[in-house]
């Protein structure tokens, strides 16, 4: 049932000394790079890792906003970028349906979503393709591009997604539903009723966890008393595959065999990324209180951007010139974006009262 | 006219819905095959089919989640509750989600769904099977609460709340199925939602209820006729949105109000009903605002003493307006 990617590198090689690049040794003599190999081309590639590096950046321009006192709430990605990235890939973002959860910045980057449309949700602002400043920051949504809205009880998406499945199937499209949620949510009676019914019906849907070991403060072995959240696809007639959440070319060819599953009529899979939360559960969090230092270090030095920049590195398609120019890059597309969200303005006062029921449409169009 | 029983009326309204569109579905437990434990889509799975009628797994949180995200896909889900007291696992998708949905995506997007759920006491349901859980969800904003009393609205309000562009509940009195028959149009009509209805017309006290309220209240009305009592009743069909203008006009009226209802009393929709007209109406009041609803106990006991201790009927109602009528 589980299946480590194939390509999988043992933890020792790749957290050496500090991470370095030169740890990694992606490339084998008469063998084509692992990500031709997968069928992702060179820019492909590429542009995995420029949507982790820029979600990176941009959450950690938000604890920086935050810090400042200039937000009021951030609750992260670190860590899971890689996950996102290779699942993100693996999808067709033109016709698929997202239901993402609130650490998938990563994912709705990819997805179409821009920095400015994130601080824009960060300070609230009208102009949040979000919630129009409704939502606390990182409840993802947007209608165009098929994002599907979400809320913070935990799990409610996940039988959303099957829903979206259900009417892909009845209309006979070959959209499939994504949705991702932690291993807390695991635990949700909406995740397990949800993959029930997708299972009984065998609907195009790819069940995504983010297992990052903690919820909130209690670790994976306080949540789960099976060795794998994705165990728990068998009780439900299918798939449940466990991948290296960090190995953004592994979440890609695990999460793509599952779309492509999905697409062709051969219903669910639950695919659980295992992957680490490098930073507390958001800036209201401290997580010197649950977790030792030691353990978080540890994991920063199998931090996903770094294995992904030496893969890239060492593939020849990254560089140290291509490092400084892409961060140049983002830096100044963020400050733009700051400077352009903080500015921007709140929804007016009499918007309180705007969209409680559909009727209220037309008076407020624009 | 053609009169119908009211659990025919409802079959009607799915039934033809779903025949004008296609994006019409029923979910829910025992609804495809069997066609309900009640039989209320009984033929809809030969008709319709097993992707339109769908038997699904035994999970209320499930049926109304799947069915907000259907509808958000554009499908037009009519779920069924089996018993609106097995309503209670699907509340957070209810509230939390088809809810506020519209609202929290600042409109982008929505659900129209609809939840049919069969609720009220009187047919030896105990504890279980008896409950009325409507005041628990007239409290949210973003949710529509119906629970129409005839045939004839049973039929409108339901294709009403089909073509609503948001979540209603529909709450079908279990006991009016086979017990009520009236008369229902011909053809396609719909009752609008949010529209309150004068169901007896009466200058001495004033009865503002709704689902079996309603037919006690009529049949109390006939009883305290003979003693000389104007009965004026206001059957309110719809309770969020709630015909405000409705009940304030029907309370002026006589000046003396009674609210009756099944569902508990203590924060009951009745309470709602009598600040509102104390708000809007209180100089127009002859008398203290009186409220008729059920016992302040967890649910309705199985055994038939207890059952009919429970439960008001018409006796009880007529004895109340009788009081109201001498104050």
């Amino acid at each position: 049932m589980m299946e480590q990617a194939r390509h999988r590198r043992p933890e020792a090689q790749w957290r050496g000394s500090g991470g370095e690049v030169h740890e990694f040794h992606e490339v084998h003599p008469g063998e084509p790079p692992r990500h031709r190999a997968l069928g992702l081309d060179d820019a492909q590639a590429v542009e995995m890792y420029r949507y982790m590096l820029l979600a990176r950046l941009l959450d950690e321009r938000m604890w920086l906003l935050n810090r400042a006192g200039k937000i009021p709430f951030v609750v992260s990605c670190q860590g899971q970028e890689a996950a996102q990235a290779g699942a993100g890939l693996a999808l067709d973002r033109q016709h698929d349906y997202l239901l993402p959860y609130y650490r998938d910045l990563c994912l709705v980057l990819l997805w179409g979503h821009t920095p400015r449309d994130e601080l824009l949700a960060a300070f609230a602002k009208a102009a949040d393709p979000n919630s129009g400043g409704r939502q606390m920051p990182c409840h993802f949504s947007d209608r165009k591009l098929r994002i599907f809205s979400g809320s913070s009880p935990v799990g409610t998406q996940i039988p959303h997604a099957v829903g979206f499945a259900l009417a892909a199937k009845m209309r006979g499209e070959a959209s499939v539903s994504f949705v991702s949620f932690g291993e807390g949510t695991s635990n949700q009676g909406d995740f397990h009723e949800a993959l029930n019914f997708a299972g009984v019906h065998k609907l195009p849907v790819v069940f995504f966890c983010e297992n990052n070991k903690y919820a909130i403060s209690v670790p994976e072995h306080k949540q789960l008393a099976c060795a794998n959240v994705a165990d728990r696809a068998a009780g439900y007639g299918f798939e449940g595959v466990t991948v290296d959440g960090t190995d953004a070319l592994a979440v890609y060819q695990v999460v793509k065999r599952a779309v492509d599953k999905a697409r062709h009529g051969g219903g669910p899979t639950l695919v659980e990324a295992k992957v680490y939360r490098l930073v507390p559960h958001s800036s209201d969090d401290d997580d010197r209180s649950y977790r030792p230092r030691e353990e978080v270090e540890e994991a920063r030095r199998g931090d996903p951007l770094v294995r992904m920049r030496a893969y890239l590195t060492e593939v020849g398609l990254w560089d140290e010139a291509a490092e400084v120019d892409l961060r140049q890059r983002i830096a100044s597309e963020l400050d733009e974006a700051t400077a352009f969200a903080e500015q921007a303005p709140y929804p007016p006062e009499e918007s309180l009262y705007w969209y409680v029921y559909g009727e209220e449409e037309t008076s407020h169009a624009g | 006219m053609p009169v119908k029983l009211y659990i025919d009326a409802v079959r009607e309204a799915l039934w033809e819905e779903m025949e004008r569109d296609s994006r019409v579905l029923i979910l829910g437990e025992d609804v495809g095959v069997r066609g309900g434990v009640f039989r209320v889509t009984a033929g809809l799975f030969e008709r319709f089919g097993e992707a339109r009628v769908i038997d699904t797994p035994l999970a209320e949180s499930a049926i109304v989640g799947v069915a907000v995200g259907a509808s958000a896909a554009g499908l037009i889900p009519v779920a069924e509750i089996q018993f609106a007291d097995f309503i209670l696992p699907a509340v957070n998708q209810i509230i939390s989600e088809a809810a506020k949905l519209r609202y929290r995506s600042n409109n982008d997007w929505h659900c129209p769904l609809v939840v049919r759920a069969p609720y009220g006491g009187g047919v030896h349901g105990a504890l279980y099977h008896s409950q009325c859980l409507e005041a628990l969800f007239t409290h949210v904003p973003g949710l529509k609460v119906v629970a129409p009393a005839t045939p004839h609205d049973a039929k409108g309000m339901l294709k009403a709340a089909i073509r609503d562009p948001d979540p209603v509940l529909f709450f079908e009195h279990k006991k009016l199925y086979r017990s009520v028959r009236g008369e229902v149009p011909e053809g396609d009509y719909t009752v609008p939602l949010g529209q309150a209805q004068t169901v007896r017309e009466g200058e001495d006290v004033t009865v503002i209820t709704y689902g079996m309220g309603v037919h006690w209240a009529l049949a109390a009305a006939d009883q305290v006729a003979a003693e000389g009592i104007r009965v004026h009743i206001l059957d309110l069909r719809s309770l969020r949105p709630l015909d405000e203008q409705a009940v304030v006009a029907a309370a002026r009226r006589t000046g003396k109000v009674l609210i009756v209802h099944e569902d508990h009393k203590f924060c009951g929709f009745g309470a709602e009903l009598a600040a509102l007209i104390c708000e809007q109406a209180l100089f127009d009041l002859d008398a203290p605002i009186q409220r008729l609803a059920g016992p302040e106990v967890p649910a309705m006991p199985f055994c038939p003493p207890l059952e009919r201790a429970y439960l008001l009927n018409a006796d009880r109602v007529a004895e109340a307006m009788r009081r109201l009528a001498r104050f």
